[in-house]
């Protein structure tokens, strides 16, 4: 199959790809189904159970005895039990809850505090440690019943840190001075040890002022960067935003600021959030794309209330015959284009909802803007409105079929919306390529394209081979046949 | 039972022997009957060290998911709650035990961090008013777990992300913490080489943490014979090339997770005779792919495109075991058949699901996307056109493929061109954002600032000059015969494993211009050994090397490691360690910004 090249082509002349080929490919296949009919042949006279000797698996697939199939077999045989009932009534209840997140990470002790955003249940870790300053960090967690109690006042820092790397319990709040503090630090940093470094580095924010923490990290880089990593962990990110200032991390700083409206769920909320990110020290091109995100949900948000408003009043014919699937907020933005082109298609360009609107708001260039535009008006069967797109009128007043993206592509996308055989065959004339053209119209069933195009190539064996795939007795064959047996035609072979 | 896993040179089983007795340990330090509840998540990576009659054998009689509220009703002594340290599992655990202690019997609490404890998340514990309930609170650090007969994972799905993007160092502490356990169990490892940043740490580490036991001297002779460790990010390239070996294409197309893939249903129905097609199953196949099977031993690491011959063979194979049966007259060869039988069985069964998976995998390589997609990823690893905008990679924007796929192919472009022009990057950024929404601005960054997405710097390509010296493309590859690791990517030679290829012989010394090229420093080290233990090797005898991947490692790399160990001239055989097995896709997903 050649792939279809249209206005692309110099990217791919150059190509001396080596493809990944299955060249003997029937070959391939035919030895999937050999082994495929063996084995089912095998079944026939071989008729007992199938994982008889194989491990014993059930058909989940776990197992017979692993973990997880006996999980659900002992919990399940409780049911049965005499206290099946509250079993079952206490396992609804459970069913209530999501799954438990999927981890960044078994390892990393920051990622520890993913938790703290369970639905109202407590408050986050770093607020527990820095509202409440009586509280001390882990000094006297309650004893375990069985643990004897070996609490020293005089660990040294490097004793304290080989303590709290072994899991042992440890009191940090001795080390009052800043440089037994640093000290205590640096020792942890020498761990390598993020727990360790983490579990200080909190004990170190709660005691410190945010001037001099700043002010010591920042001729620290690694305790440094596993604060960064703790506070967006925890969501700190008042301070981590006053961490960045103060390091002059400014693009960091923006980024980091913009990130915080993926929790921001409500339209408006969000809406105003993404303004205060506008002039904010992003890159030259983030910026820009920045103040579009803004513009796209402002958009978005009057022409959702609008629309909404349409279907519910239930007058507008589009509303009635298409109901929308879904909310157009937070859509991308080619889909925002594609909404309006579906819905709003003929509107003036005044008009925040209008195609030709969106496209000068937001720069879209012509390529992505046919793109969409087709594939919207294609799905709604407006043949018309497809036809528009791509004829141009020349200063005389002739008309003439331009295509940004390349007729081939156009072709594609109709069939993909089943456009009829006519109009693909339209567009597939229109493609200029005659390899190309050729394999789009055998593809989608161009009858009189294939035949007059291997009638102009003068190509009889390919003639002879498409009059094998058209249906007997049919007006194509009679056709082919007609051609072929012309005298007026030279044959190339 | 784990036999697989003593198959090779190294027998990893002394390493499952040794958790498991760390395991049993603690059990029996509850005495008396238990239930375990369990953070789902650790149930994968358990259920490759110990099945449940090993729990069983130790007194366990329940086992739950961990969930909400109040725990199903078990009649035992003990509750044991098997978790990772995370505060958002501490929640749930108090909840459970302040339910239950409004019923009943008391009863004891326990629990096993794994892979450690954290006072963090005691302290939570603490703040919920249940931390004195629990009388045994320990950690069990499975730090690196054995997948089979040469392979070790950490399963730290954020290892990556946390090494290059947050520069959180502490899966790099685990990875060398594992590698202390396994040289008390194995032996010290004479030689340490390595290459990257994160490399050079964990060996710092290493020596640190030796030099603190001094007071023991290991006695054991050494297994093996070197460490390599290698940082993912000086081979970006790799991961991001659609893998093209039998087990890299499962894992491309369904993914594997702990060593177990779900498959579709409907090509793995009964076909029995009298049920005809009711009954069709709708709950996915879960099957374990490892080289217990030997079937899949002997295909896993095979190019698709050999693997049809293979099954085929097989299958006349079988077929004429199972017509011996006609020939079997007189009641000794009778007797001699049916003994032969169940392995018979096995093998139909094993044979039966592969050409399943085989024809599954043949669907999605036969498609035309597929064909074009590759096309272009081989188009890029052999440096053709890599400074332009992509057309396929436009017309992937365009339809809206995955974005995970239109990522994958953008960094891959970028990395087979040292960085992109900084017009074209802005392009392929401007159409991602408009395409799939602005807040991915946020991956994109994460992509930039993990070297696989950037502009070109000083308008220099080094790529070439890589892809040349360590012969990265090879123009005639064998796929059925392969005599160079280059099969596993049809052409492509993954660079990860060139490098170890090239450090066994003839040495880097011969590739130091590249590897200045390559980011991070590269070093040697050694570890003195008493005399008694050094080793004499015999004429012929391979070499050892233990191959660690900091940041994950792909099944076409290890297929290539694996092509290495069997090659008759080698000279060495290796060992993979990671922090996890990953694919492409799975990597770029690690990298993504979602909402906290």
């Amino acid at each position: 199959m050649n792939r279809t090249k249209g206005d692309e082509e110099e990217y791919w002349n150059s190509s001396k790809f080596k493809a990944f080929t299955f060249d003997d490919e029937d070959d391939e296949l035919s030895q999937l189904k050999e082994s495929k009919r063996a084995v089912n042949s095998l079944r026939d006279f071989v008729d007992d159970d199938d994982d008889d000797d194989l491990e014993r698996v059930s058909w989940g697939g776990e197992p017979v005895g692993s973990i997880s199939w006996s999980i659900k077999e002992t919990a399940g045989t409780s049911v049965s039990n005499h206290e099946g009932r509250e079993q079952l009534k206490s396992r609804n209840s459970f069913s209530s809850y999501a799954p438990l997140p999927k981890p960044t990470s078994t390892y990393s002790l920051s990622s520890f505090f993913r938790g703290r955003t369970r639905p109202g249940s407590f408050q986050s870790l770093s607020d527990a440690l820095s509202d409440t300053p009586a509280k001390s960090y882990a000094p006297e967690l309650g004893r375990p019943k069985g643990e004897y109690r070996d609490y020293s006042n005089d660990w040294s820092p490097s004793d304290t840190v080989r303590r709290l790397r072994k899991g042992k319990v440890c009191s940090l709040e001795r080390f009052r001075s800043l440089q037994d503090k640093l000290q205590l630090l640096e020792e942890a940093v020498s761990m390598h040890d993020g727990n360790v470094i983490t579990a200080v580095l909190i004990f170190l924010k709660r005691t410190l002022s945010k001037e001099i923490l700043f002010r010591e990290l920042e001729v620290r880089q690694v305790a440094l960067r596993h604060l960064i990593h703790f506070l967006k962990e925890i969501g700190d990110q008042k301070l981590l935003l006053d961490l960045f200032r103060f390091l002059d991390r400014t693009e960091e700083l923006a980024l980091s600021h913009y990130r915080e409206h993926l929790n921001i769920q409500d339209p408006e909320k969000r809406k105003e959030f993404l303004k205060t990110c506008i002039g904010l020290p992003f890159s030259a091109e983030d910026s820009a794309h920045i103040q579009d995100h803004y513009t796209l949900l402002e958009r978005q948000i009057i022409i959702e209330a609008n629309d909404r408003h349409l279907e519910a009043a239930g007058q507008t014919e589009m509303f009635r015959k298409h109901p929308r699937k879904a909310s157009i907020l937070n859509m991308p933005l080619v889909t925002t284009l594609f909404y309006s082109c579906f819905y709003h298609y003929t509107e003036a360009e005044g008009t925040f909802s209008s195609p030709v609107n969106l496209k000068k708001t937001f720069k879209i260039p012509d390529k992505q803007y046919v793109l969409t535009a087709l594939a919207a008006r294609a799905k709604l069967r407006a043949w018309h409105d497809v036809d528009a797109l791509f004829t141009t009128k020349n200063w005389l007043g002739y008309t003439k079929k331009r295509a940004p993206i390349g007729f081939h592509r156009v072709v594609e996308i109709l069939h993909k919306n089943s456009a009829p055989v006519q109009i693909l065959q339209e567009y597939v004339n229109l493609v200029e390529d005659v390899d190309t053209k050729l394999n789009l119209a055998t593809k989608f069933k161009c009858h009189d394209i294939v035949i007059d195009t291997c009638r102009d190539l003068k190509d009889r064996q390919q003639l002879l081979a498409y009059r094998s795939k058209v249906d007997k007795g049919s007006a194509e064959e009679e056709k082919i046949d007609a051609i072929l047996h012309s005298s007026q035609i030279r044959w190339k072979n | 039972m784990a036999a697989h896993l003593s198959y090779g040179r190294v027998n990893l089983n002394v390493l499952r022997e040794a958790v498991r007795r760390e395991l049993r340990e603690f059990l029996d330090k509850c005495a008396g009957s238990k239930a375990i509840v369990w953070d789902e998540y650790l149930t994968g990576p358990f259920g490759l060290i110990a099945q449940y009659s090993l729990l069983k054998e130790h007194e366990v009689e329940k086992m739950f998911t961990l969930k909400g509220s109040r725990l199903p009703a078990a009649d035992v002594k003990n509750i044991i709650f098997f978790v990772r340290p995370r505060l958002e599992l501490m929640d749930i655990i108090a909840e459970n035990v302040l339910s239950e202690d409004r019923r009943g019997p008391a009863r004891d609490f326990h629990i096993l961090f794994v892979p450690r404890r954290s006072l963090l998340c005691e302290q939570r514990l603490k703040d919920l008013g249940v931390l004195g309930s629990f009388i045994h609170r320990e950690e069990y650090s499975l730090d690196l777990i054995p997948f089979d007969g040469d392979l070790l994972s950490m399963e730290s799905e954020g290892a990556f992300k946390e090494c290059y993007l947050e520069s959180d160092q502490t899966s790099l502490y685990h990875a060398a913490k594992g590698l202390m356990t396994l040289q008390a169990l194995y032996g010290t490892i004479p030689q340490i080489f390595g290459k990257g940043e994160c490399a050079r740490q964990v060996a710092n580490m290493m020596i640190r943490m030796k030099r603190e036991f001094t007071g023991s001297q290991n006695s054991i002779f050494p297994v093996f014979d070197n460490l390599l460790l290698l940082d993912r990010n000086v081979d970006l390239l790799t991961p991001l090339a659609t893998q093209l070996t039998y087990e890299g294409l499962i894992d491309e197309i369904y993914g594997i997770q702990n060593s177990y893939v779900k498959l579709p249903p409907e090509k793995f129905a009964p076909k029995k005779q009298g049920d005809g097609g009711k009954d069709l199953p709708t709950e996915a196949k879960k099957l374990q792919l490892n080289s217990a099977e030997e079937l899949y031993a002997e295909i896993r690491d095979k190019n698709f495109n050999a693997v049809g011959s293979v099954l085929s063979k097989k299958a006349k194979v079988i077929s004429a075991a199972f017509e011996e049966r006609h020939n079997a007259k007189t009641v000794g060869e009778i007797k001699q058949f049916v003994s032969q039988l169940p392995h018979m069985q096995a093998a139909r069964g094993s044979l039966a699901n592969h050409t399943s998976i085989a024809e599954l995998i043949k669907d999605v390589t036969t498609s035309e996307d597929f064909f074009d997609k590759l096309t272009v990823e081989q188009e890029f690893m052999s440096g053709i056109d890599t400074d332009k905008v992509n057309s396929y990679v436009e017309e992937c924007i365009a339809q809206k493929h995955p974005l995970i796929k239109v990522l994958r192919l953008v960094c891959l472009q970028s990395v087979c061109n040292s960085g992109l022009k900084q017009k074209v990057l802005d392009y392929y950024k401007r159409e991602i954002l408009q395409t799939y929404g602005y807040e991915h601005i946020l991956t994109l960054h994460n992509l930039e600032k993990a070297g696989l997405l950037k502009p070109q710097l000083g308008g220099r390509n080094n790529y070439p000059t890589i892809r040349k010296t360590l012969r990265l493309w090879m123009d005639d590859v064998n796929e059925q015969n392969p005599t160079d690791i280059s099969y596993v990517y049809s052409g492509y030679a993954p660079l990860s494993v060139r490098l170890a290829q090239l450090l066994s012989r003839p040495g880097w010394r011969s590739i130091e211009e590249v590897l200045r090229i390559l980011p991070g420093p590269h070093f040697e080290e050694r570890q003195p050994l008493p005399t008694g233990l050094q080793k004499k090797r015999q004429p012929g005898e391979n070499r050892i090397t233990l191959i660690f991947f900091l940041g994950g490692v792909t099944f076409a790399e290890i297929a290539a490691l694996r092509f290495l160990s069997q090659l008759e001239d080698g000279g060495t055989e290796y060992v993979i360690a990671t922090t996890k097995l990953m694919n492409g896709a799975s990597w770029i997903e690690s990298l993504m910004e979602k909402p906290f």
